[in-house]
């Protein structure tokens, strides 16, 4: 006993039980159970490499066609005896209209969200959670049914006014004569309403994680609510929010059908944003799947590839924002 | 003059400043909030419809919520105090732009039952599209092909996805391993792959690359697959991780080894969690229109056969009905829309109602005496009603947290 070299920390007591070493012996299912389980955690990744191969292996005839340009070409014309096509414009309607939905987004979901954590009456809350939950599964096709029965003919006279009457503001002009339906507005309008439910939930979830002793701090120094929304909440939910803006932004950028319903495709790069003409690359490949002969589908599917990798950027960085900004694993009983 | 008690020093007692309380919100305030509304809509009204001949109902509403923002702050300010005031305008500001997120949904719900409900009837919902054309009668032809055609590309795509996205969240939570990290990403990522983009990429593996061109119901079902695939794993994720740690350690101190601990105590308990999140990413997947537009390329007759030739599919039938020019297309598309919210709905709700707590909680095999001395101990006593004998065990105790959602 005495020979024996110990840490300095560890008393040991004659006599006492040396705790026993459990031997694991793996069994076999447990190494089957292992097995299938890792097998489709990695088949996730498995499936995310064959997205990005088999789109470029469709997708090399028509960037081969094009070269470098295919990246900035403004332009989608693939049949006849000079196609030149390229997803230059497409990519700048993309953001327009995602970045229009997140002007309209962001603030909803935000007071949406604190008015559930914050204001709601009990039960008032449940209803409210349901109702955003609901939101989120209202297929895309009926909110672009909506945006153009229903939405776009009421947002053409406010179009009209903030053309007519805030012209000094660059991006609500028009030019003469044109149309103010089918815009890259009313699509980012509908685009915004369908990704508030994703940003709500999360900052929703994140809110009601703001730590209660700050709050009742905050109250029981005098703050009104709304200073106390100001000073505890809303710094607490930032990062997270970050990322559910991001997400949503993600999501924004890859809607197809009710920006395919909405507006009416050009391929230039146009600074009017309310009026008739904008596009996206989902919607190209939506509204055009199958015309355009072979060399327009290897382009529709390199436009593919090009939003794939889009997303897949804003996708991993608001991922890795939202899960850093999560902790714990199980609870304890 | 008894109210003004002189004090021993002579100095005048300076009355205790009124407590300031936001919160309480009384009659006037009331009166002020109705009367800055009605204000601001009869002054907006003036100046945008009488002075300035400005038009869209829209911009009229804009307007008139700024004014009266406005207008009650200048009123609550003169009663209350600027702090007060602050603190009254954003709790309007919030409380519209929840009003404003809810408003849509009854819109678009009533709007789709308004333009649809007309062709609802039990031949719509049966019949196909075979011998339809431009001249035939308004009520003839249906969307049965295309009921028939979700529900077995959304069914397929649940055989594949759902275990798949089960084994991942175990793979997640319970097995672990180097790549969790990076697979937790990739999924939450993935969950936020375009639709359409699942859809091209099948029809570059399945449809050009397996079959030689050939569309069908499958190829849609797997698109459909891809997209389940990380919303199911990232819900049931969470479901696992508040499985208490405590049956897990609970079953592996009996022995068992960990496929026994996962199968048989960690699903059981997160099992009402696992069926609400299966239900939500149904009611999805349901509605995608996207990646069924390039996989399945539409068929206007019942094709039963998912495996080969060309299907039909509910979104994809609204999609072409609301494209075409003819009017009794377009109308049996919103038609079809109220079939599709319908079927949404009620994925939706058996959601709901099944998942109404996350857990299962396992208290069959507990007697009374032993759960009410548990929540005794646990501080949790307070909230059981007893109940008499012959009532049996105490009500389950109801997973009334309604964040658990």
């Amino acid at each position: 006993m005495s020979t024996l070299e110990l840490p300095p920390n560890r008393v040991v007591v004659a006599g006492a039980a040396q705790p026993r070493v459990i031997p694991r012996i793996s069994t076999g299912g447990d190494r089957a159970y292992r097995g299938i389980a890792t097998a489709s955690g990695v088949g996730v990744l498995g499936v995310l490499c064959l997205i990005g191969l088999f789109l470029s292996i469709q997708a090399y005839p028509a960037i081969k066609f094009m070269g470098w340009r295919f990246f900035t070409y403004t332009g989608w014309i693939t049949q006849g005896a000079h196609p030149a096509f390229g997803v230059g414009g497409l990519v700048y309607w993309t953001v327009v209209i995602a970045v229009i939905a997140l002007v309209v987004a962001i603030p909803l979901s935000l007071a949406t969200a604190l008015f559930i954590t914050e204001y709601a009456p009990r039960r008032a809350r449940a209803v409210l959670i349901t109702v955003v939950d609901l939101l989120a599964v209202v297929p895309s096709i009926i909110y672009g049914l909506w945006g153009f029965f229903v939405l776009q003919p009421s947002f053409v006279g406010f179009a009209h006014w903030l053309s007519t009457h805030m012209a000094f503001v660059p991006i609500f002009r028009v030019q003469q004569g044109a149309q103010l339906t089918s815009s890259a507005a009313i699509a980012g309008v509908v685009v915004g309403i369908m990704i508030t439910p994703i940003i709500t939930s999360i900052s929703r979830e994140l809110f009601s994680l703001a730590p209660v002793g700050e709050r009742e701090g905050a109250l029981a120094l005098g703050a009104t609510r709304s200073q106390m929304i100001r000073t505890v909440v809303l710094p607490f939910g930032r990062g997270g929010m970050i990322g559910a803006i991001m997400l949503a932004f993600g999501r924004a950028l890859g809607e197809t059908i009710a920006v395919a319903i909405i507006i009416s495709p050009i391929y230039t790069i146009d600074p009017h944003i309310l009026q008739a003409g904008a596009n996206s690359i989902a919607a190209l490949i939506a509204l055009f799947f199958g015309s355009g002969g072979p060399l327009g589908e290897h382009a529709q599917l390199a436009a593919g590839l090009v939003l794939f990798f889009l997303t897949l950027v804003v996708n991993l960085l608001a991922s890795i924002i939202v899960n850093r900004s999560r902790s714990g694993k199980g609870v304890e009983l | 003059m008894t109210t003004t008690t002189k004090s021993p020093e002579g100095i005048e007692p300076k009355a205790p400043p009124s407590p300031r309380r936001p919160r309480n919100f009384q009659t006037i305030d009331g009166l002020l909030l109705i009367g800055s509304a009605l204000s601001a809509m009869a002054l907006v009204w003036l100046i945008f419809y009488q002075l300035t001949l400005l038009s869209g109902g829209f911009g009229y509403w804009l307007c008139t919520f700024v004014v009266f923002l406005l207008t009650y702050w200048g009123t609550e300010a003169q009663v209350h105090g600027r702090i007060v005031a602050n603190d009254r305008v954003v709790s309007a500001l919030i409380t519209a732009g929840a009003l404003a997120l809810i408003a849509p949904l009854a819109l678009i719900v009533g709007f789709l039952v308004k333009r649809g409900y007309h062709y609802l009837s039990w031949n719509f919902l049966t019949q196909d599209q075979k011998g339809v054309g431009p001249l035939s009668p308004q009520n003839q032809g249906g969307v049965g092909h295309a009921i028939v055609g979700t529900l077995e590309e959304v069914g397929i795509a649940a055989l594949f996805g759902v275990p798949a996205a089960v084994l991942t969240a175990v793979y997640l939570n319970e097995v672990g391993g180097r790549l969790t990290r990076t697979v937790r990403t990739v999924v939450t990522a993935m969950s936020g792959l375009p639709s359409i983009v699942a859809g091209i990429f099948i029809y570059s593996l399945w449809v050009k690359g397996v079959s030689h061109g050939q569309f069908s119901g499958f190829a849609g079902a797997l698109a459909l697959a891809v997209m389940l695939l990380p919303s199911i794993t990232r819900t049931t994720e969470e479901v696992l991780k508040v499985v208490p740690s405590g049956l897990r350690e609970a079953s592996q101190a009996m022995g068992a080894p960990d496929w026994r601990t996962t199968w048989s105590v960690v699903l059981p308990t997160a099992r009402r969690g696992i069926v609400t999140a299966v239900l939500l990413g149904l009611a999805r997947a349901v509605g995608e229109t996207a990646p069924l537009i390039v996989t399945i390329f539409g068929n206007n007759v019942m094709n039963a056969n998912p495996l080969h030739g060309p299907q039909e599919a509910l979104p994809f039938f609204i999609w072409e009905g609301v494209r075409s020019s003819q009017a009794r297309a377009i109308s049996q598309g919103f038609t079809a829309g109220v079939v599709l919210v319908v079927l949404v709905l009620i994925l939706f709700t058996a959601a709901r109602i099944l998942g109404s707590g996350a857990l299962t909680r396992h208290r069959r095999y507990i007697q009374p005496e032993v759960r009410e001395a548990e929540l005794a101990f646990t501080g949790r006593g307070a909230v059981v009603e007893r109940k008499a004998p012959w009532e049996g065990q105490p009500a389950a105790r109801g997973d009334q947290e309604d964040e658990q959602t």
